[in-house]
């Protein structure tokens, strides 16, 4: 499966949660597979999902999904002893590992080689990191949900992406309306 | 009063409860008093652009932010100011050590130091020096500028401000 196919398959469980989309092609997806208030799309600033959902996670109770990439990851490894060390029980930090920077033309990351991401969040003091393959994606994160433990997943997927219009939403719309749907 | 109480107290009456900080040796007294206060939950980063992420995240949660960091931070963060600060229109506070000014013993901070204030003005960020132990007295009105306008929102805090880097 590719990204696209896997957010077809979850959009359902996404739909009841706050979601902070990576940039790029995975907001693209999202957004055109099923836009909702509760879906802050990223259209800049590459490997921060996983900061801006922590420090969402932190600030509110509702659960938080953080819907980030291999890529992204490792432009931001700061990001894993941060979340290691501050995990709330209501945070899922989802990274699709499909081995390779989509966004940008497919080009090989090194999590398609010799890098584990899932071993590095343990590493980095992530008590709760599971890794998964791409077609039991939506009972893991919905296990993780019901878990009610902040949890990192790492969903391994095959590189590719689905051709999607550009997001041509207002940024200040996007956030005006997350902010409501996280306050409602 | 002590400049690290007083700046904690200001952050506190504006109801700033969530602080990232990296650290710097003049910024620590500072750091050391947020982390002390129940009313904030203080939260380290290991860079300066994964915290201003931290920040956006938590201000959409209904939390008032801040980042405390050196000025050579102002290189690391022009994109996430950029694209994700201004772009979405977020308030941040940033409480900066402004590293390579007078009485500085190490050379190297000067070369940032040199770009500070220009960098900041060509990001259209609204910046304010503190260069005197009195300017400290302008900290809550700035507060509560940045948090007025929804704008990152510098302030500079100088050695000459903080006293000195003690016996070199």
């Amino acid at each position: 499966m590719i990204r696209s196919e896997i957010l077809k398959e979850i959009a359902p469980i996404l739909r009841d949660q706050l979601v902070v989309c990576n940039i790029g092609i995975p907001s693209q997806e999202l957004h055109a597979i099923d836009d909702q208030p509760s879906n802050f799309y990223m259209l800049g600033t590459m490997g921060l999902a996983s900061s801006i959902g922590l420090g969402l996670a932190l600030a509110q109770p509702k659960t938080v999904i953080s819907i980030d990439g291999d890529g992204s990851v490792l432009t931001n490894l700061g990001t894993l002893p941060t979340i290691g060390n501050n995990m709330p029980p209501n945070y899922i930090l989802m990274i699709i590992d499909n081995g390779s920077y989509g966004s940008t033309g497919d080009q090989p990351t090194y999590t398609g080689k010799k890098t584990d991401l899932a071993a590095m969040a343990r590493a980095a003091g992530c008590d709760d990191v599971v890794e998964v393959q791409d077609v039991d994606t939506g009972k893991a994160l919905q296990a993780a949900i019901d878990s009610g433990k902040g949890t990192v997943m790492v969903v391994k997927c095959d590189s590719g992406n689905a051709k999607m219009p550009v997001i041509t939403m207002d940024p200040v719309v996007i956030r005006d309306r997350f902010m409501k749907a996280v306050a409602s | 009063m002590n400049i690290d109480k007083k700046i904690t107290n200001d952050l506190v009456a504006n109801e700033v409860s969530f602080v990232t900080t990296v650290p710097c040796k003049q910024l620590a007294g500072v750091i050391e008093e947020v982390d002390k206060r129940d009313e904030i939950f203080h939260i380290p980063s290991n860079k300066e652009d994964e915290g201003m992420g931290l920040c956006a995240g938590a201000w959409m949660g209904g939390k008032r932010p801040a980042i405390i960091m050196q000025n050579t931070a102002i290189g690391v963060t022009i994109n996430t100011l950029a694209t994700l600060i201004q772009y979405y229109r977020m308030p941040l506070p940033m409480l900066i050590s402004y590293r390579g000014e007078l009485r500085e013993p190490v050379a190297c901070q000067v070369e940032m130091a040199v770009h500070t204030k220009a960098l900041l003005a060509q990001m259209n960020v609204p910046t304010y020096h503190f260069h005197q132990q009195s300017d400290v007295e302008e900290f809550d009105a700035i507060l509560k500028y940045t948090f007025m306008c929804n704008k990152p929102v510098a302030i500079l805090t100088d050695a000459n401000f903080w006293g000195g880097y003690g016996d070199q």
